[in-house]
């Protein structure tokens, strides 16, 4: 299956049609997707005729963008016009956004092709893609393994080769997490760099929408064409826009690499830390030096994330009330707050009425300065950590992931068994500091993935890391056997 | 640590309420039960020494963006009103609020 890169080529070479490929991608869903599920919605005839739109500019010979004909597969939390969004919740199950996101509107000008909604935990709150109200996705590796979460549709429809590429969030893990767990490619970009508006928001100070991919090229491609200033977000960073492409050097020479001692303790598996070693390894042999270092303050990350983002899920969800959009129960009897409080008993499931509980209780008197205060407090302990470990090193590296793909069904009872697998994950959303995982080896048949952290607005350095140890494996070739 | 009950199922009751979501009987005992594991996991937080140290709201140093007020293009075309549930003409409609 060729990568975006290439299909982008073929279409605007006329080499091949932008419908005859994305034909193939919807025969391609059609035969498997009932298997998997990484589909909300597919948006089979506005797709083919966008398609045949891109094909006749093509055929008259106007100029066709970098992304001309390419699939996306947009996760569900990514607001589309004319197309439901529903954020896997029963909730805006029936909810279709009057506007693009910014980073929709930059697919299309970038001649893509949207191709349907992703699958992910509801409201994007969790780690395996399991508490969809439209039911999990599964790993395509192995159907009875989760897919990794929350952007687990998108990772497990690039894998499997039902797009092209795909669009993710990353909360505190929502896009490395499933990229991992699928063996794909899976970027969080840097606080800022990427527009948010449209973006349902979870946890507002953590969240970016990223690039997931099966190769650090469609990754760097798709990150050029979503990320660049955006006056609609006011946290949107205007900096001269990049071409990630230029970045992809196969070289790591006198790069130094650091690795924390907390990245490989107690809870990461045995097998999950011999390949990310052995991935350290390799970047020696081809010249980079590797260092033990140690981020202290990593004990207490999931902590304070957990705090900040239920807090941050507390305020930022208190907008569904059923009343200007989203469910309504039509039986609803009583007064505004019996039925604002049943609407949203019935409308969210149970982490998601947990996360808002929680973080209701964090930030309510008599609890503010013991658990959100504190929490923000170590969260600038936390970056203070990573910026005097980043005057030594160029780039972090670690597994993406504790533990390999679990069983579905196997910790959804356990709240708090599930939070502790985004250990490794949390930090780069508290920092701001950009992350890709890059899939680095098998267990079983099981993929694991290597996270590699770098400073802010870096992402360069960190695609050249990671494409130079994709260009020296074969691991991104494998594809599961479905 | 163990067996100190951080919260109560009354607390439970009355947290959900402010933050307006309805809860089971059987909800309210498992949430207690959950919230109680998570907060004393939380508690790890109590070993660190903050003192003098600021809270980090936000990793960017950005305040008050501005632009200019300029009337643009609207970018929704269509009806704003159209997913919600229940309407009378140009207005939401709602339960009776007082």
């Amino acid at each position: 299956m060729m990568t975006a890169a290439e299909v982008s080529e073929s279409i605007r070479n006329q080499d091949i049609s932008a419908e005859e490929y994305l034909s193939s991608i919807l025969e391609r869903i059609e035969k498997i997707d009932e298997k998997i599920h990484a589909f909300v919605t597919v948006v089979k005839d506005e797709a083919l005729r966008r398609a045949r739109e891109i094909d006749e500019k093509a055929r008259k010979g106007e100029k066709l963008s970098c992304l001309a004909g390419v699939a996306v597969a947009v996760k569900d939390n990514i607001c589309t016009r004319g197309i439901r969004t529903t954020c896997s919740s029963r909730m805006l199950e029936n909810f279709v956004p009057p506007y693009d996101a910014t980073v929709i509107e930059k697919l299309k000008a970038a001649d893509a092709v949207i191709l349907g909604k992703t699958n992910m935990d509801e409201f994007a709150m969790g780690t395996t893609t399991e508490t969809s109200y439209f039911g999990a996705t599964h790993n395509p590796w192995d159907l009875r393994k989760v897919p990794g979460g929350s952007s687990g549709g998108s990772a497990a429809a690039v894998i499997s080769e039902e797009s092209s590429v795909a669009l993710g969030s990353d909360t505190g893990g929502s896009i490395r997490c499933p990229a991992s767990y699928c063996s794909t490619v899976g970027l969080k970009p840097t606080y800022g760099l990427v527009s948010r508006y449209g973006l349902i928001s979870y946890a507002n100070s953590l969240e970016q929408i990223g690039p997931l991919a099966r190769t650090v090229r469609d990754c760097a491609l798709l990150l050029s064409v979503i990320s660049g200033h955006d006056s609609r977000d006011s946290t949107s960073v205007n900096l001269p826009s990049k071409d990630y492409l230029s970045s992809l050097i196969d070289d790591v020479k006198e790069l130094k690499i650091g690795l924390p001692r907390e990245f490989f303790e107690e809870g990461v598996e045995e097998e999950v830390k011999g390949l990310v070693l052995k991935a350290a390894d390799k970047f020696e042999e081809l010249g980079a030096s590797c260092h033990e270092i140690s981020l202290s303050t990593m004990n207490y990350a999931l902590a304070a994330y957990y705090i900040i983002a239920m807090s941050e899920a507390s305020s930022n969800l208190a907008r569904y009330d059923g009343l200007r959009y989203g469910y309504h129960d039509e039986n609803n009897e009583g007064d505004f707050d019996t039925v604002f409080s049943r609407n949203r008993r019935i409308g969210f499931g149970a982490e998601v009425r947990r996360r808002i509980i929680l973080g209701t209780y964090a930030l309510s008197a008599g609890y503010f300065d013991q658990y959100y205060m504190k929490a923000l407090k170590i969260r600038t302990l936390i970056r203070r950590d990573f910026e005097k470990s980043f005057k030594h090193v160029d780039v972090i590296i670690g597994p993406t992931m504790p533990v390999l793909p679990f069983d579905i069904g196997e910790r959804i009872d356990d709240p708090l068994k599930l939070y502790m697998c985004d250990i490794l994950t949390v930090p780069a959303n508290l920092t701001g500091c950009p992350a890709i995982s890059v899939p680095c080896g098998f267990v079983n048949g099981l993929p694991v993935g290597l996270q590699i952290i770098g400073r802010p607005f870096d992402e360069e350095t960190i695609l050249r890391v990671a494409y130079t140890f994709e260009q020296n494996t074969e691991y991104h070739k494998f594809r599961p056997p479905i | 640590m163990s067996g100190s009950r951080r919260v109560s199922v009354e607390e439970v009751r009355h947290i959900a309420e402010l933050a307006h979501i309805e809860l089971t009987k059987e909800e309210e005992t498992l949430f207690t039960e959950q919230f109680n594991r998570i907060l004393d996991y939380f508690s790890k937080i109590d070993e660190v020494n903050t003192e003098d140290v600021p809270p980090t709201y936000h990793v960017l140093d950005l305040v008050n963006v501005y632009r200019e007020d300029e009337a643009q293009e609207p970018q929704i075309k269509e009806d704003p009103l159209k997913n919600a549930p229940k309407r009378e003409g140009r207005f939401f409609k709602s339960s009776r609020i007082v």
